[in-house]
């Protein structure tokens, strides 16, 4: 019996595994053919990588207020996309002030970008705690369909409320003169946008905190305790509410950040904004192994990379029109395929395996 | 409870039935048509069916707010208060179909103005036809909605949105004439700027110049720069991307970005023909030119519309069909007075398939977007179309058509 | 009911009632608190624009708008809490006669607060420009507040009439039990009577005078009901077994032939049934994927679209390539076919996933689809953005279900058949095998189910009944786009399943109706259609996780906590004298309703 059934397991993995080679068998005729065209330099590449980098920056910053909710809470935080909406779009108020004030020209626009970047962070906390008060902790021994449920109609809520607010018009960010165009990477050759530039390298400022945040400090560990296993945690003296408003806090600040780099590349902010960044960076988070703050960062920049770049470099060779229409399916493909060799992510952990 | 309830509701309607038997009208419908019946006091009843939820929500809004104010302009039909019902249509089949069916099954309804998108007005325009209610769309471009061969069941369909066929066709030959060889488009999966690209892309070739790449990105795609790269690789001087507000800004702003694209022309349609496209591609815009209807043969009630719709809803207009809308109404009304039968005691008899007819009629109609002139297909916009460039990045400098050289500037024909 | 005791955060102040010598508490925080919520509900729904929108909708013509409703029932419930609370703060649920001027000034007070938050809106509006944040913060929502008689005479008014309402609202607390029922009743039918009236038959508001017929005739009905209702029911009792039998045979042939005259209603109800009757397709079909197996998909509109395409491929005469045109009933087994196909290649590799890890591949599966669906690389083939156009109608014989209202009864149909496989498989074997993989796949697995043929069988089977309501989908709007295969789709029908009662099957036509026929009835907002339905999302699974008709299973799981919480709160209150029961005793985390807000 049990001889019958791990033969039949295995049969499974093995169309799994027959699935996953195919298509990556495709992906790589496909790569092999887009570069023996010879159709793009190799500037044009590594200009590409960068795009990718730059977003995918973004993507990992939202990534990780997903995964540290799910870390602890085992719920998909689903209004999470709505976090990182409310935070730009409450300080587009506060640009349009401090624009006006004279704080975004000449050598002031680091003040004037700080606060901005203040109130939405600020606001993005707020909304996070408020979900976490209101909708999440009445929910905490509820079946895990019923808080993801609750996070779907908080989403549409929140978009909503905004909408109704304050219209549906799409609003543009005033512009920063001082970061306009592009520089060389410090001490190489590589050209690359100002605002890219800044937002990678205040991006990976922000990663580096955080992992040290969670890995070094006490409310750090706290949180990592919290995440394997809450009643114990309960039982060592932690403060299982206070320790799940701060990762609500952490979640939140990050993606109020993430916003105004979101903004620093696209200006724009309007009430559905939050909706597709969202849904990559949940991708981003599962495709680096949901719960794990490292994979997350990894999950992001992936992605990121993967829109950039692998449209041109695999579709192209197949001959497929207008690739970049299918960039996020192209996406999804990918995390499939990774999932089929590593079906708890990239970095996935073992507990992720047992108690998803 | 349940039991109650329903006998409630049958109570509920049998009082309204009655209502409806007190004020019988003496005026008769002339034979073959059907008739709306208005009551002395009752109001005319004209709908819209636009979306009004959703991502799509601002084109809906505009020309929900464009029906508004014309009905406030107009006042009063032959003494008659002007009622206006709505319905979300979505952007979609299923939203043209559901709203369709409830507009058409209120007897009291005179005529609509709608659908915004052409996916919703495929499925809505048989529905309304069926029951005889003339339909009038400020916004379907889709050129298969007025061709000669359309369905029979299409009869009631106008619009005073222009063709897609003219303004893709005008801005080939605009760019053609310009001395510009290599094009490249690009579309965001809808109807109309993938139609707009066809046309273009067809004409453009068929004078001589080269398609060079033909693009699509999704409508709430935000980085445009890959892409881009890619348009870039094939070297082309103008790149045309009639698409909306939200992607079409991220495109201008980005090109500017993209190593070989700093100098390459860049154009679009009246999807974007707007202020908040301005702000949403910022400095980038200098430079950017549009295809759009001919302000030069807009009226000027436009510039006092434009007031009124600020004093109002206490924003600029959101999309930039707010006018056609302003005109189909008025189109309605218009043909409402000419058909309306009048009774002694000031009720109205408003034959429905005359209805249609006077709005095919319709002849020099003095309206906003210029003189409309319906054609037996029903398509009724002036088409004539002008390019435009953006001399002046300052979206509150936004004027088009106020001078000979105010933001945006004409620069074609 | 058990009804629970709430204390005030703020200390009691002794009121001195002549009549007693018991000290009854009152707390000014009750009345001020309550104001200040339903004043912030007033003054954002106010913002929001839909106070403006609805206001050109007649409840009652002429005396009373939607629009006022809507800033009458925070007020109402600010009034409502205020009066309830203090009410059993003091303790005298049984004789309220004594406190009744305390009652009569919390509800005064609530409603005067209400009332001023929105004055204040008023007064903020009418001196600074709101409207370069707020965009409906116009000058015609300040007239509607002020009722038209501008500011400081309006605002007076204004407090007035908050002050009135609570003063009735505590008036009516004072009616016994049953004539107290029997008015609200009335009062909240009105208008729900007067919004599907005029959604239905596109009319104005009821006339007063039917307004003043609805209070006396449901009041009335309501009060002789209740006051008859155990013999009526002891009556029924009494009948014999086969007389019992008959009259249940009767009940269902009664609403069998309600259910099919449904449509002869009108084209609108019609259609209306019809995308509640696909939801219900689909929603069934998601419920054994989800519901029995416990497999979470997000991308279940995937099959949805298959099915639909599959169907307008063959059928529309635009599609030339495939070189036939089926007809609708030869083309329908194909595209239930491909869609199973494709729920069981989707399975295979998802077999090893579990929980988000498959809803987050579900999800992409649905997105590729949608995303290849609309791409210009298959645009020769299934037409891109254009879609597909001219999809054949159903014949049956010489009738060709072309409207609507045709349409129905094959959808009709297809649900009953697909709910009769739902509950058949549920109690075999194979859903035993399916709900067993939900609580436990490991376990599952040590008792010797087949994981793969299980999972595979819950995929194929949830997807054929997609491609069903798929091909109806497109038959019914003859043409289909890409566009309306959306994510949304997907999440709409996980709501269904959810809202409905997961594994249930009446559950999920029940929940079918709440959430795609409500909405339609409620047309009239529909810029706020999902933000109602987002706030309605999340109010349900506070306060009802378990669904509007639950599977008994799964409620007795959701409850078993609650019933524990109870055991401990009665014991807890054994244990202290009455008065000294101020811990609140209310555990964290429960799942029940807090308090009784």
């Amino acid at each position: 019996m049990l001889q019958r059934l791990r033969r039949r397991v295995s049969g499974t993995m093995v169309a799994m595994w027959l699935i996953g080679l195919a298509i990556l068998a495709v992906v790589v005729v496909g790569t092999i053919r887009t570069l023996a065209s010879g159709a793009y330099s190799g500037a044009e590449w590594l200009d590409l990588s960068i795009y990718g980098i730059a977003q995918g920056s973004i993507y990992a910053l939202i990534a990780l207020g997903y995964t540290l909710v799910y870390g602890i809470l085992r719920m998909i935080n689903f209004a999470h996309s709505e976090v990182f909406m409310s935070g730009p779009f409450i300080a587009y108020f506060a640009a349009t002030a401090v624009d006006d004030a004279g704080l975004l020209e000449d050598q002031n626009w680091v003040f004037g970008l700080l606060i901005v970047m203040l109130v939405a962070m600020v606001v993005s906390t707020t909304v996070a705690v408020l979900l976490e008060r209101i909708a999440y902790r009445p929910l905490r021994r509820a079946p895990r369909l019923v808080p993801l449920i609750t996070a779907i109609g908080a989403s549409f809520f929140l978009q909503y409320t905004f909408l109704g607010l304050f219209g549906s018009g799409i609003r543009g960010y005033p512009e920063i003169e001082a970061l306009k165009g592009r520089m060389m990477i410090p001490g190489t050759s590589i050209p690359i946008l100002r605002t890219q530039l800044l937002v990678i390298v205040a991006a990976m400022l922000m990663l580096a905190i955080l992992y040290i945040f969670v890995q070094r400090t006490k409310v750090g560990k706290a949180m990592q305790a919290v995440s394997e296993d809450k009643d114990a945690a309960a039982l060592m003296g932690i403060d299982v509410d206070r320790i799940i408003v701060v990762t609500f806090v952490v979640g939140g600040a990050l993606a109020g950040a993430a916003g105004i780099f979101y903004v620093l590349l696209f200006h724009q902010v309007h009430f559905f904004m939050g909706f597709f960044p969202g849904l990559k960076a949940f991708t981003a988070a599962v495709l680096g192994g949901i719960g794990n703050v490292t994979g997350a960062m990894l999950g992001g920049l992936f992605l990121g990379i993967a829109e950039s770049l692998f449209p041109n470099l695999v579709l192209d060779g197949l001959g497929i029109p207008a690739p970049y229409q299918l960039k996020d399916a192209l996406a999804f493909v990918l995390l499939v395929l990774i999932l089929i060799f590593r079906p708890s992510g990239i970095l996935g952990e073992r507990l992720a395996v047992k108690k998803a | 409870m349940k039991k109650s309830f329903a006998v409630l509701t049958v109570l509920v309607m049998l009082l309204t039935a009655l209502a409806a038997c007190g004020g019988g009208a003496a005026l008769e419908c002339p034979e073959g048509d059907v008739c709306v019946e208005v009551g002395p006091d009752e109001p005319v009843r004209i709908g819209y069916a636009f979306v009004v939820s959703g991502a799509d929500v601002t084109l809906g809004t505009d020309t929900k707010r464009g029906v508004e104010i014309a009905v406030e302009d107009k006042g009063q039909i032959l003494g008659h208060d002007i009622e206006v019902v709505g319905e979300d249509s979505l952007c979609s089949a299923e939203g043209g179909q559901t709203a369709a069916t409830k507009l058409s099954s209120d007897t009291k309804l005179v005529g609509v103005i709608g659908t915004n998108c052409s996916s919703a007005a495929r499925a809505a325009i048989p529905i309304f036809c069926g029951a005889n209610i003339p339909t009038i769309s400020p916004s379907n471009t889709a050129p298969d909605l007025t061709d000669p061969g359309r369905p029979e069941d299409y009869w009631c369909y106008l619009r005073t949105a222009h063709n897609d066929l003219v303004q893709g066709a005008a801005m080939a030959e605009y760019a053609y004439g310009a001395g510009f060889r290599a094009a490249a488009t690009v579309h965001d999966g809808s109807l109309y700027a993938d139609k707009l690209q066809q046309v273009f892309s067809g004409k453009f070739q068929e004078l001589g110049g080269a398609v060079v790449a033909q693009e699509a990105v999704g409508p709430d795609d935000t980085d445009m720069k890959p892409m881009l790269t890619r348009v870039a690789a094939q070297n082309p001087d103008f790149i045309y991307y009639p698409i909306f507000t939200k992607a079409g800004g991220q495109i201008t702003k980005q090109a500017r970005e993209v190593p070989g694209l700093e100098t390459v022309q860049l154009s679009g349609a009246d999807g974007i023909f707007s202020a908040d496209f301005m702000r949403a591609a910022g400095d980038a815009v200098i430079g950017f030119r549009w295809s759009s209807p001919d302000f030069a043969a807009f009226g000027a009630g436009y510039q006092d519309f434009l007031a009124k719709h600020e004093a109002k809803y206490g924003e600029k207009t959101l999309a930039p069909f707010h006018a056609h809308a302003y005109d189909a109404a008025m189109i309605i009304m218009a043909a409402v007075e000419k058909v309306a039968i009048q009774g002694d005691d000031g009720s109205l008899l408003i034959p429905k398939k005359a209805l249609v007819q006077a709005m095919f009629d319709t002849k020099d109609h003095t309206g906003l977007t210029g003189n409309l002139t319906c054609d037996e297909n029903g398509d009724c916009a002036d088409p004539k179309i002008a390019v435009y460039e953006c001399v002046n990045a300052d979206p509150e400098s936004w004027n088009p058509g106020a001078s000979a050289d105010s933001n945006p500037m004409k620069i074609w024909p | 009911m058990q009804k629970r005791i709430r204390f005030s955060w703020a200390a009691p102040s002794p009121p001195d009632l002549a009549a007693t010598d018991q000290v009854l508490p009152f707390a000014w925080s009750i009345p001020v608190l309550s104001g200040v919520i339903g004043g912030s509900i007033a003054v954002f729904l106010s913002l929001l624009g839909m106070v403006e929108v609805s206001s050109g909708r007649d409840i009652i013509s002429d005396v009373l708008s939607m629009g006022q409703v809507l800033v009458l029932l925070p007020l109402i419930y600010a009034t409502y809490r205020s009066v309830n609370q203090t009410a059993l703060l003091a303790c005298v649920d049984q004789d309220k006669k004594r406190i009744a001027p305390w009652l009569f000034l919390a509800g005064a007070l609530a409603g005067l607060v209400s009332c001023a938050l929105l004055a204040l809106l008023v007064l903020i509006g009418t001196t600074v420009d709101l409207q370069a944040f707020f965009v409906r913060a116009s000058p015609t929502l300040y007239d509607l507040l002020t009722l038209g008689m501008g500011v400081p005479a309006g605002l007076l008014v204004l407090l007035a009439i908050g002050a009135l309402v609570g003063i009735l609202l505590a008036a009516v607390s004072l009616l016994p039990g049953q004539l107290r029922r029997s008015i609200v009743l009335g009062m909240v039918l009105i208008p729900v009577v007067a919004i599907l009236h005029s959604t239905l038959f596109s009319g104005s508001g009821l006339s007063l005078l039917a307004a003043v017929i609805i209070l006396l005739l449901v009041g009335g009905a309501s009060y002789l009901w209740s006051s008859s209702q155990d013999t009526v029911k002891e009556r029924v009792a009494d009948l014999s077994p086969a007389r019992q039998r008959n009259m249940r045979l009767g009940a269902w042939v009664a609403a069998g032939l309600i259910v099919l005259a449904l449509p002869l209603l009108g084209a609108y109800p019609a259609d209306i049934l019809d995308m509640i009757g696909l939801y219900a397709l689909m929603g069934l079909g998601l419920n054994i994927v989800v519901g029995f197996a416990g497999l979470l998909d997000l991308g279940y509109v995937a099959f949805f679209a298959l099915g639909a395409y599959t169907l307008g491929v063959l059928t529309s005469p635009e599609i030339l390539w495939t070189g036939v045109t089926l007809t609708f009933w030869q083309a329908l087994p194909f595209a239930v076919g491909v869609s199973t196909l494709a729920g069981i290649i989707l399975g295979v590799p998802v077999l090893g996933m579990r929980g988000d890890y498959l809803a987050i591949v579900t999800l992409g599966f649905g997105e590729i689809i949608r995303l290849v669906f609309l791409s210009d690389w298959l645009k020769p083939y299934i037409g891109g953005s254009n879609g597909i156009t001219r999809i054949a109608k159903p014949a049956i014989g010489p009738i060709v279900l072309n409207n609507q209202q045709g349409l129905f009864y094959p959808i009709l149909v297809g649900c009953l058949v697909v709910a009769f496989i739902s509950l058949r498989s549920k109690n075999s074997r194979l859903g035993r095998a399916w709900m067993a993989v939900r609580e436990d796949e490991d376990v599952a697995q040590a008792m010797g189910i087949d994981l793969v043929r299980t999972k595979l069988l819950a995929f194929a089977t949830g997807a054929a009944f997609a491609g069903l309501a798929g091909a109806f989908f497109a038959t019914k709007l003859t043409s289909i786009y890409p566009h309306s295969f959306h994510l949304l789709v997907s999440i709409n029908v996980l709501c269904v399943v959810i809202v409905g009662g997961m594994g249930s099957i009446p559950g999920v036509v029940v929940g079918s109706l709440a959430l795609v026929g409500l909405p339609e009835v409620l047309r009239e907002f529909s810029e706020y259609r999902l933000l109602m339905y987002g706030a309605a999302l999340v109010l349900m699974m506070l306060n009802r996780p378990e669904g509007l008709l639950p599977e008994a299973r799964r409620r007795l799981e959701l409850h078993e906590a609650d019933e524990e919480l109870e055991d401990y709160a009665a014991a807890e209150l054994e244990t202290l004298p009455a008065t000294a029961a101020a811990a609140n005793p209310v555990p964290p985390g429960g799942l029940t309703e807090s308090g009784d807000q």
